[in-house]
């Protein structure tokens, strides 16, 4: 424990020193203050738009940001390492493979989660502080729950794309494919077998899909407690038969805790 | 008799088809330094790896402190090891005060004790001045210092160190040993990885040569010159007009040590030394003898140049295989 709170440590305060924290944090405030005060343009008003408008938006936008940032903190976690020769030398340390694999993860994820905390958070201050309705907190509390842990799912998943390249450059590579393909690649595909393939995939089929991709586990979880007037799109389809918010909130915890795991089995198979 | 602290019972890595480290046999006591010598991928790193735990031997066993170095046991003797990596090159934006301090708790010392560890240590290997900038701003030699200072967290029973004197300046370096021989009396046991081989022969107990993942040969300095058989050097001079030349070449034992492309030299076989010495000594016109052992370098050649021979002669009838580590 001793050991995986030392990486965890490190990781954190390279966060800091990186200015990763900082530039994250604001990223998503003025994003999220910009939206909840702006997102009511289109329909021809300056002021605080409606609670699910600005929750829609901040979704549809976070779903983007999020992994993408995640995975650029992330992906040369390892091979980073490998590649300045560090990664052996801490191995010839009293640190085994998870402990050091776990210490980055909370390292890591810590700065995610803090930064998506305070960033969102003052965006729902603000909202609360204009409207007063409670109802405000509990919905801006399940939007930053879940892309906290969309961003720990990414982390995950970059580390997985870590340990498996041995080059830093094509780690980059790998990384951003992976955040193409699940951020954007994935919807088009599905509404692509809706629209194209006649009778191809039920309605309950289409969820079941979706759980292949956390982003969209994250948008139905967002999504799911809104009034459909403000979504479009696969997603209005699969809302509609959508699975109870806890069975979201776990599918979207699995996508963290699998790739970790996996990460974990990779790792130990790893050649130094 | 105390059990070794290093042992390679058959011990071998292959890496696919690639025979990284041939099965070998080796043990290290301790409070002894070892020498491992051997060109590029000769196998040295695979087999720090090995010891190191880091790696599982293909076949064969190795044991540290009495435990396979990979297994979970062995976990609490890897506080009691220091390594040195050929290339590291350490965390550039941290601090050098901050990057060891980072090791040392890694290797399981207290904040508070760490921090004062992690200053000792730098001032050991003297880069306390530069120890609160970036690394990024060190050089290659202060870089080379702050790895030493890792190695030596922790006074550890065993120490590997790869290629531990590239960068260091003649001063640096002459620090390094004096601190290994430091070590050394402390009972700690050292392997030195080098193919820098001119200042390493006095502080080395043993010297091992490795190439191309076959160990060969292995002992002290004195048993390899002896396996080697390489000749004593020796200059019998005369500031005299005329010189040596005559004396030495009528007497029937040194004549026959003469080679033909020096003429003022002698190639003595070292069994033979001694009496050739008192020979040389009872010639009147003597004024001084110079007497080379063939060092460790030559040795080194030596053996490489044989072995080279011999892998010729095999590619001759079948392909070998060249590996690298």
């Amino acid at each position: 424990m001793h050991q995986i709170f030392t990486v965890a440590n490190k990781e954190f305060h390279d966060g800091l020193r990186n200015r990763w924290l900082v530039s994250i944090t604001l990223i998503f405030a003025l994003l999220s203050i910009g939206l909840t005060y702006f997102g009511a343009a289109a329909s021809g008003a300056v002021g605080v738009a409606s609670l699910s408008t600005t929750v829609a938006s901040l979704a549809s936008l976070a779903v983007f940001l999020i992994p993408l940032i995640a995975l650029l903190l992330s992906y040369d976690s390892f091979v980073g390492e490998q590649e300045s020769g560090t990664l052996l030398l801490l191995l010839t340390y009293p640190l085994s493979k998870s402990q050091l694999l776990l210490g980055k993860f909370i390292g890591q994820g810590g700065i995610i989660a803090l930064a998506t905390l305070l960033g969102f958070g003052a965006s729902a201050v603000v909202l609360y502080m204009q409207i007063g309705d409670t109802a405000i907190l509990s919905t801006f509390g399940i939007f930053i729950i879940s892309a906290i842990l969309l961003g720990l799912s990414f982390t995950a998943i970059a580390y997985l794309i870590s340990l498996s390249v041995s080059e830093k450059s094509k780690a980059a590579g790998f990384a951003l494919i992976t955040w193409f393909l699940f951020a954007l690649a994935f919807d088009l595909a599905l509404l692509a077998l809706l629209v194209g393939v006649e009778e191809g995939v039920t309605q309950q089929g289409l969820t079941q899909l979706m759980m292949l991709n956390p982003a969209d586990i994250f948008r139905l979880v967002n999504f799911a407690g809104l009034d459909s007037s403000d979504v479009n799109g696969a997603l209005s389809v699969a809302i509609n038969a959508s699975l109870s918010q806890m069975q979201l909130f776990s599918a979207l915890v699995a996508w963290v805790v699998l790739p970790l795991t996996l990460a974990i089995f990779i790792f130990k198979k790893k050649k130094l | 008799m105390n059990t070794p602290l290093v042992s390679l019972i058959e011990a071998g890595k292959t890496y696919g088809q690639l025979d990284a480290l041939s099965a070998m046999t080796m043990s290290l006591n301790e409070g002894e330094v070892l020498g491992l010598f051997g060109h590029n991928g000769a196998g040295k790193t695979t087999m720090m790896k090995l010891i190191l735990g880091v790696i599982s031997p293909s076949r064969g066993k190795v044991e540290v402190m009495g435990m396979a170095p990979d297994s979970k046991e062995a976990w609490n003797c890897r506080s009691k090891v220091g390594y040195l990596p050929e290339n590291v090159s350490f965390y550039e934006q941290l601090t050098g005060l901050e990057v060891l301090t980072y090791f040392v708790k890694l290797k399981g010392f207290s904040k508070a004790a760490g921090k004062k560890l992690a200053v000792d240590l730098l001032e050991q290997v003297g880069i306390t001045h530069a120890m609160n900038r970036q690394v990024k701003t060190y050089s290659k030699g202060m870089r080379q210092r702050l790895g030493l200072a890792q190695a030596f967290i922790g006074e550890p029973k065993l120490l590997l160190l790869d290629e531990p004197t590239v960068g260091l300046d003649p001063i640096a370096t002459r620090d390094f040993y004096k601190t290994v021989d430091q070590l050394k009396s402390n009972g700690s046991s050292v392997i030195l990885c080098s193919h820098v081989l001119p200042g390493v022969e006095q502080h080395i107990d043993r010297a091992m040569i490795l190439s191309t993942g076959k160990l060969l040969a292995m002992g002290t300095l004195s048993e390899l010159r002896q396996q080697a058989a390489l000749p004593v050097v020796i200059k019998p001079l005369s500031f005299k007009k005329g010189g040596l030349n005559g004396t030495v070449t009528q007497d029937a034992i040194l004549n026959s040590f003469i080679t033909g492309t020096c003429p003022n030299t002698l190639l003595v076989p070292e069994n033979e030394k001694l009496a050739v010495l008192k020979q040389l000594l009872s010639l009147n016109d003597l004024d001084d003898i110079q007497v080379e052992s063939a060092n460790l370098e030559q040795v080194y050649q030596h053996f490489l140049s044989a072995h080279e021979l011999s892998e010729q002669q095999l590619s001759g009838n079948n392909k070998t295989n060249g590996g690298q580590g």
